[in-house]
């Protein structure tokens, strides 16, 4: 009987043995919700690991928020994940600089540099810095004024016709008189209001201003370009365009009330329309097709080029220690092919930019269209700027200019002042 | 001592009761029983409350190794970050409400509960039920409430003819909507307290006091009052260590806004600290909320809970 016994768990420990070295298990971390990239996902991993039946690649899901705060501990200890998901800007500087992430310059130059050649160039430059490629392109997303087509009409505002500024203002001014809430805003979450400080220095500077201000040349935040950017916002919340108890909604409220049909406009992602039936009290909303879209005005005197775009750029980083099955998979998984795949499916701007033409949404096609002819596109400057500085100071400074709370000279001191220190 | 020698009469506490073991003495059994409690204790607790202080002399951001040591530069921006001291005063006025308005209203239920008629623990369970509720579900259901568009506060508002506010979006406003949660969540636990206290109070005592003609009042004052100080001095120092580290309700709420008026300590020890990933900053108030509360509890101990 023991005799037994003890073949058995000799033969159960070498079967695990086996079991051990057949399999390389690769861990990704992602903080993706959106079923519909998720089923893509599974997809791909589970192709990749038939035609590589020794490895197996396990997801992780973690909430964006969430990942933030707890990639330090996990990159210091034994359940690092092998690939995790990344925003770009002051996070993956750091990682890099500690030696956390993989530098990834000499795979992505190999043979002749086939890899690098299947995304456009903007897409890899966006994640290389000190001459180095540090992530693996995923995909992109702009910022652009989603409108609601019946209510624009009820207040007489063709939102065609909104280039500039002074149009816009006239727009709400409008919308208000025809008793409808102009814009949904959620300055709870804070972040969606940087968005339009970002795209009104944006207009008024251009890109030499950020990448001036990001090099800590001249006046940095304090330029003109920053403090004429607060003075446009502060004179912007003071028309009152937001909806009531604007200052305690989140993201999701601001949708729902723009799914639903309360405000008529909304800066938005370039996924934002195809999700919104999800964020709908009804699931379905207003329809795809009452929703119109226009690029973020310029402004009186700006020198920014309106080309120049605003948004996301989202890719994949490698641990340093990963399993060289990572890199492989992902080369695979952001395959022009699988791109094409990916874009396929309306979820965002792929990274190469002839899948583009696989975006059948209407909206979302003129973005992906747009961010490919940018001659410049400006990360979120809570990603890029850092969680210190971009999170922390920028986000609380636009909430405060909107409220009224501090005057543009102030924040735009209080965002050089913390950027000087970094 | 020899409490273990076999010519000593009696033993009359019960370690001495023991058997007497050839290779364990009293040293040994501590050695050997404390030991895990220890090694778990030191490296669980006294270790990372090491670690934080002395993170907090570095500007770090939690990746690689702190190197950067900025001596006490994090303590100074600290105090002079104006909203620290709104998160400090916050804190203030949570403990205020806790021991003013929470306690005696948890008193107040708890004697009326605590009697036996029909019904009584159904009213105890209904009273205890916020603090079953997880903190975030509560701060997610208030929320639902306080929205001025569909919540209980504009219905209420409609109904009684007027445009209801916005309370969670207006910064004079918000921390009282918050203060009205934390009483709720809390009182139950509290009440819960006061019945254990009441229900181990002689009912001779008010029997021997009502045949002499004692009134209600009376026998509260002299009677349940005196005897429930234990309790009342215990559920004071749980509300004072509850307040300081209020969090978990303020984040689904208000996340500390509109304007960082209803930060406490801990929510801006994590949203200055750990979500701008400057861990440093971020130790430095995990070191002086620390230092705050060790202090009440040791002080609180020693003064007023001593005869316990």
């Amino acid at each position: 009987m023991r005799f037994r016994i003890a073949i058995a768990a000799a033969a159960m420990t070498f079967a695990s043995m086996l079991g051990a070295s057949a399999q390389t298990t690769v861990r990704m971390l992602t903080p993706e919700k959106n079923p519909k990239i998720n089923a893509f996902w599974e997809s791909v991993i589970q192709e990749y690991q038939t035609a590589h039946p020794d490895v197996s690649i396990e997801q992780q899901y973690m909430s964006g928020d969430a990942m933030m705060a707890k990639l330090p501990t996990m990159l210091s200890s034994s359940a690092a994940p092998d690939i995790f998901f990344s925003w770009g800007g002051g996070v993956m500087r750091s990682l890099s600089q500690t030696g956390a992430i993989k530098d990834l310059t000499a795979d992505f130059d190999a043979d002749g540099g086939a890899w690098r050649k299947s995304y456009s160039p903007a897409a890899v430059d966006a994640f290389s810095f000190d001459g180095k490629v540090w992530a693996v392109p995923y995909k992109l997303s702009m910022i652009n004024f989603y409108y609601n087509k019946d209510l624009f009409e009820k207040a007489g505002v063709d939102g065609d016709a909104i280039r500039s500024w002074d149009d816009f203002l006239a727009a709400i001014a409008k919308l208000k008189a025809a008793g409808i809430t102009p814009i949904a805003v959620g300055a709870k979450d804070k972040w969606p209001v940087h968005f339009y400080w970002a795209y009104l220095a944006l207009r008024e500077g251009g890109s030499q201003s950020f990448i001036d201000a990001k090099a800590k040349r001249g006046d940095g935040f304090k330029s003109d370009s920053f403090v004429k950017a607060g003075e446009l916002l502060q004179k912007l919340g003071e028309a009152a365009p937001f909806q009531r108890g604007f200052e305690a909604a989140g993201w999701g409220e601001t949708l729902t009330d723009f799914a639903d049909g309360r405000a008529a406009m909304v800066l938005g992602f370039s996924d934002t329309p195809e999700n919104l039936p999800d964020s709908a009290t009804d699931k379905k909303g207003i329809g795809q097709e009452k929703i119109g879209m226009f690029a973020f005005p310029s402004v009186p005197g700006g020198k920014g080029d309106p080309a120049e775009t605003f948004g996301g750029n989202n890719a994949w980083l490698v641990y340093k220690d990963a399993k060289p099955e990572a890199v492989d998979f992902l080369r695979y998984a952001t395959s022009p092919a699988n791109q094409a795949r990916y874009a396929a499916l309306n979820a965002d701007i792929p990274v190469v930019a002839s899948a583009a033409s696989e975006i059948t949404n209407p909206l979302l096609k003129s973005a992906a269209e747009s961010v490919g002819k940018s001659p410049f596109h400006q990360n979120f400057l809570d990603q890029d700027l850092g969680p210190d500085v971009g999170w922390g100071v920028v986000n609380q400074m636009v909430v405060e200019l909107v409220t009224g709370e501090i005057s543009p000279a102030d924040a735009a001191q209080q965002i050089q002042d913390a950027w000087d220190l970094q | 001592m020899s409490e273990f020698a076999p010519s000593t009469p009696a033993p009359a506490s019960s370690l001495r009761r023991l058997p007497k073991s050839p290779s364990l003495g009293a040293t040994g059994f501590l050695v050997v029983f404390l030991a895990p409690s220890l090694v778990l204790f030191t490296t669980l607790v006294i270790l990372p409350m090491i670690q934080a202080g002395w993170y907090s002399f570095f500007d770090w951001n939690g990746y690689g190794v702190p190197e950067n040591f900025v001596g006490l530069r994090n303590f100074q921006q600290l105090f002079g970050s104006s909203v620290f001291l709104t998160a400090l005063r916050n804190n203030g006025l949570i403990i205020a409400v806790s021991v003013v308005l929470q306690i005696p209203l948890a008193l107040w239920l708890a004697t009326l509960v605590s009697r036996r008629f029909a019904g009584a623990v159904f009213f105890r369970a209904v009273f205890f039920l916020p603090f079953v509720l997880a903190d975030v579900a509560a701060g997610i259901i208030w929320s639902f409430i306080y929205d001025g568009n569909y919540g209980l506060v504009a219905s209420l508002g409609h109904a009684l003819g007027f445009d209801p506010p916005f309370l969670l979006a207006d910064k004079q406003w918000a921390i009282y909507a918050v203060l009205v949660v934390i009483v709720w969540k809390y009182f139950g636990f509290h009440m819960m307290l006061f019945i254990a206290g009441l229900q181990g109070i002689s009912p001779d005592y008010h029997e021997a006091a009502e045949i002499d003609g004692a009134s209600r009042r009376q026998r509260f004052l002299h009677i349940t009052l005196p005897l429930l100080k234990p309790t009342i001095a215990l559920s004071v120092f749980f509300s004072v260590l509850g307040a300081l580290q209020t969090f978990d309700v303020i984040m689904p709420l208000t996340q500390g806004g509109p304007a960082n008026s209803t930060q406490s300590m801990v929510s801006f020890l994590y949203l200055f600290g750990i979500s701008r990933m400057k861990i440093g900053f971020g130790s430095a108030v995990g070191v002086v909320l620390f230092l705050m509360c060790a202090t009440f509890a040791f002080a609180y101990k020693k003064m007023v809970l001593k005869d316990e």
